[in-house]
């Protein structure tokens, strides 16, 4: 203790004190603050930084899952016109199936009136010409059996014949 | 970029300055009687140990049996009836009285007494020295290295403080090392020992001292050898400010806790036979907290340099081929201990100093115990 207190020097005391002092009041002035305001700033910066990026990451799910929803919609959308498309293209051509088999019937029936009718005529145009030829011919072979008188007698005698049948 | 390479070379000159430019060399002719080697380092020890009143870099011993000392001599500020500056070389490292205003002074051990014209020292019957010691506040060695140091440091960490405007709130160069201290010294030293609320009032200081300390004990283990923070009026300077701080800063709650550190558990007639012994201790406490920082630090220091040194010593004593190497060895060993317990040493007491601020500045809700504490306060 004796050796502590002789050694102990009041000037170096002093001079250290006053030094130290003043190179706390100036490093606080000059280099702490500035360092430590730095510091500070940058770690809240990082921290703004990393709640933005959070936030962006959010915002960016959102809009993910936005268009996620979008598609889905469109795809829906794109399915069903198809779809519609479709039923429309099928009701289309049954329908024109069925108009057509309709005006099919409708000209087979007139076709068929049509051949009717020109059998008609026909058939009545074969019977008068077939009237009139068995006329001719009947006329023809009337004259050829009358021409003598024995075939005409004949005659007479069979449809007396007749008659008397009947 | 060219005026950090021209600060860098200051930087340099300073710290090797003395040498060529301040060399001053001392004379003694040696006709005094040869000592043996063992007290001869032993003496040298001493010697290094103290402070000096110039700032020499090495002695050697010439051809024609001179002692040449090689450094720079301080200027000697004295108060004895008035102002006496002077420079130290007037001492001539020891040997001769210096003369001012008439008055004789001589340098003894370190210390500046004043004496008659003959230069006699008169000494009681424990060999002390009953000579007149006039105040002395001489620029010393240690005033040096406190200097330099606090310039290093001023520019170092002001220099910090610029690159981080300049750099948009990165360090750059030195701030890169220096920076992960400072914030280790905040998050792991100050906050948890004083808390979020109080904690950045004390930074400045912390830091300082931190810086302060590691640098000065750094330098006392560079070949400069100055032995600044194992000197007792360093770090009872240090330690003083570090009890003044804490106790201008107490709260209301630390002084209630000095004089009351029961609080309300006790009826006051039961509290008074305990606060007869408890407060004594209490306020013993306020006073063994700073002491126990300094003594820390002087002995630490002290200690790591007579260890030191005594291993550097022994090299010369024994002279051989396997007793030098090995002393060497250990020397060598014990320097790179020497680094750690520099960077410890500026860590333990920056990291009590902010313990007592943390005690200081203390709030606590009146509910909780107070039981557990007395002891923590002594740590």
């Amino acid at each position: 203790m004796e050796k502590l207190l002789n050694e102990f020097s009041v000037g170096l005391f002093f001079w250290q004190t006053l030094l130290f002092i003043l190179l706390l009041l100036l490093l606080r002035k000059f280099a702490w603050k500035p360092i430590l305001n730095a510091v500070n700033e940058r770690e809240d910066g990082i921290k703004s930084a990393l709640a933005a990026a959070e936030d962006a990451k959010k915002e960016m799910q959102n809009v993910t899952a936005d268009s996620e929803k979008l598609l889905k919609e469109a795809r829906a959308e794109r399915e069903a016109m198809l779809k519609e498309a479709r039923e429309i293209r099928e009701k289309m051509i049954a329908d024109s199936k069925e108009q057509a088999k309709i005006e099919g019937d409708k000209m087979l029936k007139q076709a068929q009136a049509a051949i009717e009718s020109e059998k008609k005529a026909a058939v009545a145009d074969i019977k008068t010409q077939v009237a009139t030829l068995s006329v001719d011919i009947a006329e023809k072979v009337i004259k050829e059996q009358l021409s003598n008188k024995d075939k005409q007698l004949e005659l007479v005698e069979d449809m007396l014949g007749d008659i008397k049948l009947s | 970029m060219r005026i950090t390479y021209f600060t860098k070379f200051l930087f340099v000159a300073i710290l090797f300055m003395g040498g060529a430019v301040f060399a001053k060399e001392g004379e003694r002719s040696s006709e005094e009687p040869q000592k043996d080697l063992k007290t001869e380092i032993k003496e040298y020890i001493a010697h290094h140990l103290q402070d000096s009143h110039d700032f020499s870099l090495y002695s050697y011993t010439n051809d024609a049996g001179e002692h040449k000392y090689v450094g720079a001599p301080l200027p000697v500020i004295l108060w004895d009836n008035g102002l006496k500056v002077f420079s130290s070389s007037k001492f001539h490292h020891g040997e001769t009285l210096a003369e001012v205003d008439g008055n004789y002074y001589a340098l003894h051990h370190g210390k500046i007494y004043r004496t008659d014209a003959e230069g006699t020292i008169n000494y009681d019957e424990d060999h002390h020295p009953t000579n007149v010691k006039p105040l002395d506040f001489s620029i010393t060695k240690s005033v040096v290295m406190i200097f330099i140091t606090g310039l290093l440091m001023f520019w170092l960490f002001s220099s910090l403080a610029k690159s981080y405007a300049k750099n948009g709130g990165v360090p750059k160069g030195a701030g890169r090392f220096f920076e992960p201290i400072v914030l280790y010294i905040r998050d792991d030293i100050a906050r948890p020992n004083i808390g979020e609320k109080k904690y950045r009032k004390y930074m400045p200081y912390l830091l300082t001292i931190f810086f302060f300390i590691w640098f000065l004990n750094i330098f006392g283990l560079t070949p400069l050898g100055v032995n600044v923070t194992g000197n007792i009026a360093v770090t009872v300077a240090l330690a003083l400010l570090t009890f003044l701080l804490t106790n201008f800063t107490g709260t209301k709650d630390y002084w209630r806790h000095l004089f009351d550190p029961l609080g309300d558990t006790m009826p006051w007639f039961a509290k008074i036979p305990l606060y007869i012994i408890l407060v004594p201790i209490e306020l013993l406490g306020l006073i063994i907290k700073p002491f126990s920082l300094l003594i820390r630090l002087y002995a630490n220091m002290q200690a790591g340099h007579i260890v030191l040194m005594s291993l550097i010593g022994l090299m010369f004593i024994f002279k051989s081929w396997l007793g030098s190497p090995l002393s060497f060895g250990l020397a060598f060993a014990i320097s790179l201990i020497e680094i750690l317990v520099a960077l410890l040493q500026a860590y333990i007491f920056t990291m009590l100093s902010a313990l007592y601020f943390g005690f200081a500045s203390e709030e606590h809700d009146h509910e909780h115990g107070h039981e557990e504490e007395p002891e923590l306060a002594h740590l």
